[in-house]
């Protein structure tokens, strides 16, 4: 049997995104079409409770549950926002459905706007996803002439239209707060939950905020049915979940996979192992926000609480493999670098706290750690998890958490021995002259950028290690292997 | 395009639609051709495939071979983009890899002319629902 079982990537590289057309031969507003005319909202809303579908975000917040919050709260203007704003380094699933699918997203909001009571949607898309920003139009429009979306959708009565927001390209304006509060034309910085947007969201108004792939779901579990979408996945987590497959695997690409797959059925059946034939070091879920899964955790499947349970996260789906030559202190580094960039600034405990992280990660990387900056690094997290204010920096520290969990020797062997065994951090190691090998054809100093080479013809070199940059480029030109790094 | 009055004449657009569609790879079918569907998300227009959909329109006519070629989004196999996926009239799909004018050319000539085997076929891996 198939790995892969393509649920929200299901017209995905099959249909042509500008053709309506398509997207109907393939059953699509027929969901939408069911739902206003045989169901009440309340049976739909029943339907998405029971399918099991969580919010595929990241935070996995049950869909049909946050549906009928939106729904109870009783208001003259409710909105149903669309979250595209995809942020994760590496993750772009989001961006494939919308440039390949639009009108499986369109359908689906307007089927939440029948179910909240909301007759406006609204799709906060980042500026720079300019063909899913022309595509999405250009399904609105067809979707309008046809009468499937607008005014008196399939003359049934109901209205729902959709507008297009764009945001720039922050990754604080994935959480639901602050995409709203940049929506609504404010700095794009979160505020404290509750109220809950469903309760209280775009312009002080119910909101159901989605992401792209939770709605990319709904029209499926609308015309197959709860129970055939709940046969799919664990008993916590149902259907199915799109995998940004990056890193050092041989065959990089958009997987979707039942819950409950293994990390191994992933890497090494579907992704076709690891390049170059290399030994698997760790797996990067979760983004920034996520942590490492190792060795031990490739037999684990994959779902939303065993991925918290193993200390990372689902997130919106990236996952990013490390070989042997990848350096996890360095990892770390790399994410908390992406945090303290797009940390918006509004508390302390991320804005400062995620600063001194980072501080403390260049230190060890560069040699210079001790055995009580591990320590800090491990409080400082804490703090941070426990009292920054929203997602962002509540999941800033995990990356640094898992390293250290699951890598202390790396930690142990950057502070006690000076060593970086993958060989990324620069700064431990040093480009040395063989002696015996050099013959002295000079070819290391004329290319070496810095002039730290120096040394007459036909005499053994020498490398100056206060002025060399390791770059590496004396290693490479070499003919005679003289040169090595400690 | 006119506006859909109610659920029934969804419905019958959709029937019309499907058999059309399903026409189109049925053998002894008239209405059956060759279908070409090249990857045109961001991704694969980013690693080339703009010119390749370019090129199996321009050629397909040239050679006088009917096909229906079609931009489709992403196909998911981001290590062989870009990827385009053939489907003879009474034959499964078949996906290449790694398509650039001068397999599209060998594509044309050897695969979709002769029916013969070539290398750069990705095997698909996922059922949809």
């Amino acid at each position: 049997m198939a790995k892969q079982i393509r649920i929200a990537l299901r017209n995905c590289g099959v249909i042509d995104p500008e053709k309506i057309e398509d997207y109907i031969a393939r059953d699509g507003y027929m969901a939408l079409a069911t739902v206003l005319t045989e169901l009440t909202p309340e049976a739909v809303i029943e339907i998405m409770k029971k399918s099991g579908l969580r919010g595929r975000g990241g935070g996995g917040f049950p869909a049909g549950l946050k549906w009928e919050i939106t729904r109870k709260v009783i208001a003259d203007q409710k909105y149903v926002v669309c979250n595209a704003d995809e942020g994760d380094p590496g993750a772009f699933m989001d961006r494939s459905i919308l440039e390949g699918d639009p009108h499986s997203v369109l359908e689906a909001m307007t089927i939440n706007g029948y179910c909240t009571g909301a007759s406006k949607g609204l799709v906060y898309i980042r500026a720079e996803y300019p063909l899913a920003i022309e595509r999405l139009k250009t399904a609105m429009s067809q979707a309008r002439e046809m009468g499937l979306l607008g005014e008196n959708i399939l003359a049934t009565g109901f209205n729902f239209d959709i507008e297009i927001r764009y945001g720039a390209g922050a990754f604080v304006c994935g959480e639901e707060t602050a995409l709203i509060h940049s929506m609504e034309g404010l700095r794009g910085e979160p505020t404290v939950k509750p109220p809950f947007p469903s309760v209280e969201g775009y312009l002080k108004k119910p909101t159901n905020v989605n992401n792209v792939e939770t709605f990319a779901n709904v029209p499926v579990i609308i015309n197959k049915g709860w129970e055939w979408f709940s046969s799919i996945g664990t008993e916590k987590s149902k259907g199915t979940k799109v995998f940004a497959l990056a890193g050092k695997v041989n065959n990089v690409g958009l997987v979707e996979v039942p819950m409950g797959t293994t990390l191994r059925e992933v890497i090494f059946e579907i992704g076709g192992g690891i390049q170059h034939g290399r030994e698997f070091k760790a797996a990067q879920t979760g983004g920034p926000s996520g942590g490492c899964l190792t060795k031990k955790h490739l037999d684990t499947p994959i779902d939303y609480d065993n991925l918290i349970a193993a200390g990372s996260m689902m997130g919106s789906g990236g996952l990013i493999v490390m070989d042997e030559d990848d350096c996890m202190v360095a990892i770390a580094k790399f994410y908390l670098g992406f945090t303290v960039e797009e940390s918006c600034g509004k508390c302390s405990p991320c804005r400062i706290g995620n600063k001194r992280l980072f501080e403390l990660l260049e230190k060890i990387t560069q040699g210079n750690g001790t055995m009580d900056d591990i320590d800090k690094l491990r409080n400082l997290s804490t703090v941070i998890k426990d009292t920054s204010l929203c997602g962002l920096g509540q999941s800033s520290p995990n990356p640094v958490l898992s390293t250290i969990d699951n890598f202390i020797e790396e930690y142990h062997e950057h502070v006690k021995d000076k060593k970086c065994r993958s060989r990324v951090c620069k700064s431990m190691m040093q480009y040395l002259v063989v002696d015996e090998k050099c013959i002295g054809c000079t070819l290391c100093a004329r290319n070496c950028p810095v002039n730290a080479i120096s040394g007459e013809r036909k005499q053994v070199h020498f490398i100056d290690q206060v002025k060399c940059i390791k770059c590496g480029a004396c290693l490479e030109k070499c003919k005679f292997n003289a040169i090595i790094i400690n | 395009m006119t506006k859909l009055q109610s659920v029934t004449s969804l419905k019958e657009l959709r029937e019309n639609l499907k058999n059309k569609s399903n026409a189109l790879s049925q053998t002894g079918n008239p209405q059956s051709t060759i279908q070409v569907k090249v990857t045109m998300a961001t991704c694969g227009i980013a690693s080339g495939s703009r010119p390749v959909y370019d090129y199996m329109q321009q050629e397909l006519s040239k050679r006088n071979i009917p096909a229906r070629v079609s931009k489709v989004g992403c196909m998911g196999f981001c290590y062989a983009e870009p990827t385009i996926e053939i489907t003879m009239p009474g034959n499964k799909p078949v996906m290449f890899g790694f398509v650039d004018i001068k397999k599209a050319d060998e594509i044309i000539e050897r695969y979709i002319r002769k029916g013969e085997v070539i290398d750069g076929v990705i095997p698909i891996n996922y059922e949809t629902a």
